[in-house]
């Protein structure tokens, strides 16, 4: 807590220039200067609060199964370490244009400023065209979470909604919808992402698109498995024989049951979904340069591993701490929303 | 020499909410080929004894908590290694569950389950396993034995599950088998057939039986001695006849009130008030004393002892046997029995 | 006695047939079906209670969610205060679900974990329109708590904050907000302890007299039921084979099978002699798939008279007393059956 106010605070002071020009700037530093201010305004409205519970006797609200699961989670210090690291990483790529000390892709002196070893300017280094590491890794992170953010996000809500169908519906339509699951799963995926981004321009929307349209056969089995155990349960019967309508019964009482697998799995599918856009940024098929990407950084350095090891490992060591976190964080999640596991 | 001596047991579990004191301080014992049913609603400990019996206690989060001493024909079982724990399990006391589905392995046949309990705990051959199990089969009352032998579990229907899980209990010829609600899952026919075949093989094997249940019908007719618990305690014990026609604890006496009987016309109910409270923080005092009718500041204030009655080894953990002038003045309910 | 003119039942169900298919295969074809309710017929009358008993899969519950159309009945003709269940639209229907309600048998799975007391009960008042605007809803719903004896305070709460004898409550306040006249009880006491069941049961009749309710009261224990019924219908295999006055059934059963069922209910009486007189059935039920032909009970039956007719011929229920109706084609002799029980 301490330290995010000293990191916001640092920004307001230290980039004040750049905080100063951020409203009228371009729109990633308007995106910046929002998110500063709402981090700003909910560590105020949280301490507030806190401090207000403090004060306040148990209200004789009831628990629910968020707030159940929330306790759960926090009794878990590695998975809510881990959820830390995912915010800190997501906060950071937001407010890059403040934080990164460099333009990314602006090079410097091929001669002196090449290949530097960390060092307080360069607290990173600087690559072979002699950008600064630091502000690429940071400009890479809203590449990767960005896309891992977004694509997982299209495919768990085509996800919610066909295996939610699916389930429901039954008969003809859950056997269309689950053969051209199993259609679009039995085809190699990397054969397919590598064939499309070949045919079109490589870009960002494109690799975007691309991953979030085929993951969805996944969240569909899920969502719909769940539908099918939750449909026979009896309070949805008891709905029924209560005369609510179908479309009531789906959105209201179906689906926020299901909302636990779905939202552990999108957390693990963002992990995955980033070691996948790396993996296609290495082989040259994601990100184009000059746009930082992790996965292109670290095909960049990889030529200078043993000259320049900071090159290709800043990156690396970013997506492997990003994809455990998201792992972790997606196993305490797990746990903490099981049932099974609470008693 | 008894069989079984249970004796302080106490078996606690750490929950989120603090220690669950879900046995507290049993003490009870078996005779050689005696029949004792322990009875209680849910929460009540009787699982978790038998459990405790069998050293199938998970630690954590369950402990059996020091002092506590449970013996097999003089042995202490408690703490003993497990290696040995295994040998008695196996091999003297058996167990038989509520669900046979769960306790049986769904992807080996049935012959298989039995011929390996027979081989580990009689160090008997293939064939004369097979010739064994067979006979088992034939001595629970499972119809055609040689071809169920090469079935699957869930090939065969609840009541015969369950016989199955009785042969295999039975393969290591047993001195105390403990029955925890082994016909709760089953219809009243099915349960009437396992009931008689539990009967039987007491007669013709000897056995003791220690049976678990919620179910005051199936102890009545089943057992010789009834324990009856709540809240972790023993609250009443003695003979089935003193339980079911002379009960002493208003709680064994509430169980019997709010019990629908057949053919007793539509006499109303009179149930227990409130619920069973929670195992973390038993109340002080009598933990029955919330519920009961008779309780005064006595009750509320002091634990009392399991207290001694009219009838020899029938007790009651009651202050009404200390103070019994006070059973008539505030017996509100129940006065139709 | 007096003979009246019978008022129009309630409740009336025709040979309700409820056959489930068993599909596999490539082809999404039928291959068997099972025969869950196979010609059920039985009246109910305003204020009565009728208790449906029978063993797991005799399919006592797939008639009380057939007449509620939960599920769809395969033939058979259901009428509900003289209008055609079965022929209802959506509209018709939404009126039926005002009158009918339901309570169901599991505490824990019959409610939505994330939604609160109150929330449940305003949902359903909200969607039919009943008491007015949100402070007349919020009136109603503590009126409903207090009917079933929870506290005000319950209204904030989740399901898993309650105990299996309080969430069955929940549950009848649910069926109640509708303010039906016909409910039916899918086993509702069954998975409760002793000393709850009580409680609930006493709650029902309370609530059977004070707001004239009629039940269908769904359950595999027999005693439950002689306590809760005015009339008792016993279920094998999807049909009935013994209807009664409650009275009559449990003094004086006539069909093997009942009698067999009656005699095999422990009881808390030690030491008496009716393990004496107890009729022990051989094997298991068959499978409704492939029902035995003629009489369903034949392959267990225990009767001395048992023959090749049993086999051949499916016995009518016909009636053997006043209102009291049994399907067995040897009860027209008289036999000496071994001793009675109870």
């Amino acid at each position: 807590m301490l330290a995010l106010w000293g990191a916001l605070l640092w920004i307001g002071i230290a980039r004040w220039e750049r905080v100063l020009a951020a409203p009228s700037g371009a729109w990633d530093h308007r995106v910046a200067f929002a998110t500063w201010i709402l981090a700003i305004i909910t560590l105020c409205g949280g301490s507030i609060l806190q401090e207000r519970r403090i004060h306040e006797s148990r209200t004789m609200k009831g628990v629910g199964q968020w707030s159940l699961a929330w306790m759960a989670f926090r009794k878990s210090h590695v998975a809510v370490g881990a959820a830390i690291t995912v915010m800190v990483f997501y906060l950071a790529a937001l407010l890059t244009p403040f934080l990164a000390p460099f333009d990314p892709a602006v090079q410097g002196s091929l001669i002196t400023e090449r290949m530097l070893a960390p060092s307080l300017t360069h607290p990173l280094g600087t690559d072979q065209f002699s950008r600064d590491v630091l502000s690429r890794v940071l400009y890479g992170a809203r590449i990767s979470l960005t896309i891992g953010f977004v694509a997982v996000s299209i495919s768990m809500t085509i996800g919610t909604v066909l295996g939610a169908v699916s389930g429901f519906a039954g008969g003809r339509l859950d056997s269309l919808i689950m053969r051209f699951v199993d259609m679009v799963i039995s085809f190699p995926r990397l054969v397919l992402l590598i064939a499309i981004i070949a045919f079109f321009e490589p870009s960002i929307f494109l690799i975007v698109a691309v991953i979030g349209l085929t993951q969805w056969p996944q969240p569909t089995r899920l969502v719909r498995g769940e539908v099918l155990s939750l449909r026979e349960r009896e309070f949805i019967q008891a709905g029924k024989a209560l005369g609510l309508s179908k479309t009531r019964l789906v959105l209201r009482h179906l689906i926020p049951n299901t909302m636990a697998p779905v939202i552990v799995a999108a957390t693990l599918g963002i992990g995955d979904t980033i070691v996948l856009e790396a993996g296609l940024s290495f082989l040259g098929l994601g990100v184009q340069p000059p746009t930082a990407s992790w996965g292109t950084m670290v095909a960049d350095g990889r030529d200078n591993l043993l000259g320049a090891w900071w090159i290709s490992t800043f990156p690396g060591l970013a997506i492997v701490l990003v994809v455990l976190s998201f792992n972790l964080a997606g196993d305490g999640l797990r746990d903490a929303l099981d049932p099974r596991l609470r008693s | 020499m008894p069989l079984l001596q249970v004796e302080d047991l106490s078996t606690y579990f750490s929950t989120d909410a603090g220690v669950a004191r879900a046995v507290d301080g049993v003490s009870f014992s078996i005779e050689p080929g005696e029949t004792l049913g322990i009875v209680g609603e849910s929460g009540c400990g009787k699982t978790v004894t038998s459990l405790s019996i069998m050293g199938l206690i998970a630690n954590p989060p369950g402990r059996i908590i020091a002092g506590s001493s449970i013996r097999f024909r003089g042995r202490e079982l408690v703490d003993l290694p497990e290696k040995d724990m295994r040998r008695i399990r196996g091999n003297r006391i058996a167990m038989i569950f509520q669900e046979p589905m769960t306790s049986l392995n769904p992807v080996f046949t049935i012959g298989n389950q039995i011929r390996e309990a027979l081989t580990l705990h009689r160090g008997i051959g293939r064939s004369e396993a097979r010739r064994v199990g067979i006979e088992l089969l034939r001595e629970v009352g499972i119809p055609e034995p040689e071809q169920r032998f090469a079935e699957y579990p869930h090939q065969l229907s609840g009541g015969m599950r369950q016989r199955v899980m009785i042969a295999v209990a039975l393969s290591c010829e047993p001195e105390l088998l403990i029955a925890d609600e082994p016909t709760t899952a089953l219809d009243v026919t099915i349960q009437a057939q396992i009931l008689e075949l539990l009967a039987d093989l007491r007669g013709r094997r000897g056995m003791a039986v220690l049976l678990i249940t919620h179910d005051l019908g199936v102890v009545a007719e089943v057992c010789d001695r009834v324990l009856v618990m709540y809240a972790g305690q023993i609250v009443e014990s003695g003979t089935v006849d003193e339980i079911f026609h002379r009960a002493r604890h208003p709680y064994t006496e509430g169980l019997l009130e709010s019990l629908p009987k057949l053919a007793a016309g539509g006499r109303r109910l009179h149930p227990i008030e409130g619920t069973v409270p929670n195992p973390v923080g038993w109340p002080t005092g009598c933990r029955f004393s919330s519920r009961c009718p008779y309780s005064w500041d006595r009750c509320e204030a002091y634990v009392p002892p399991l207290l001694a009655t009219e009838d020899t080894n029938h007790l009651s953990r009651c202050w009404l046997e200390d103070e019994p002038e006070r059973r008539r003045t505030s017996a509100g309910a129940g006065s139709e029995w | 006695m007096v003979i009246q003119t019978e008022p129009a039942p309630l409740l009336s169900v025709r040979n309700l047939r409820k056959y489930f298919p068993i599909t596999g295969g490539i082809l999404p074809r039928a291959r068997a079906f099972v025969k869950a309710v196979d010609g059920v017929s039985f009246d109910l009358h305003r204020g009565e209670t009728l208790g449906l008993v029978g063993e797991s899969g005799c399919g006592k519950s797939t008639t009380g969610k057939a007449i509620l159309r939960l599920i769809e009945a395969t033939e058979g003709e259901i009428y509900f205060d003289g209008t055609d269940v079965r022929a209802m639209g959506s509209s018709a229907l939404r009126r039926l679900r005002r009158r009918a309600q339901v309570i169901f048998q599991d505490p824990f799975a019959s409610l939505n974990p994330r939604m609160t007391v109150g929330q449940m009960l305003d949902e359903v008042l909200k969607v039919h329109k009943l008491a007015g605007d949100r402070s007349g809803r919020r009136q109603r719903i503590r009126e409903l708590l207090d009917t079933v004896g929870l506290l005000v305070e319950s209204e904030d709460r989740y399901p898993h904050e309650f105990s299996g004898g309080q969430r069955q409550r929940i549950g009848i306040a649910r069926a109640l907000s509708v303010e039906p006249d016909f409910i039916v009880c899918d086993e509702p006491v069954s998975a409760l302890d002793v000393s709850v069941q009580a409680q609930v049961i006493n709650l029902l009749s309370d609530l059977q007299e004070r707001l004239g309710l009629t039940y269908l009261f769904i359950a595999h224990d027999l005693a439950v039921v002689e306590h809760v019924s005015d009339r008792v219908a016993v279920m094998y295999l999807g049909r009935i084979v013994e209807t009664a006055p409650v009275r009559s059934l449990y003094t004086e059963p006539k069909h093997p099978y009942t009698r067999a069922l009656l005699s095999a209910v422990p009881r808390p009486e030690p030491r008496r002699d009716h393990r004496h007189g107890r009729i022990v059935l051989e094997g298991d039920v068959p499978s409704p798939v492939s029902p035995p032909s003629g009489c369903p009970f034949h392959p267990r039956c225990w009767h001395p008279l048992k023959d090749d007719a049993c086999s051949r011929v499916t016995p009518p229920l016909e009636s053997v007393g006043e209102n009291h109706a049994a399907a067995c084609i040897k009860l027209s002799r008289d036999v000496e059956l071994p001793p009675k029980t109870g």
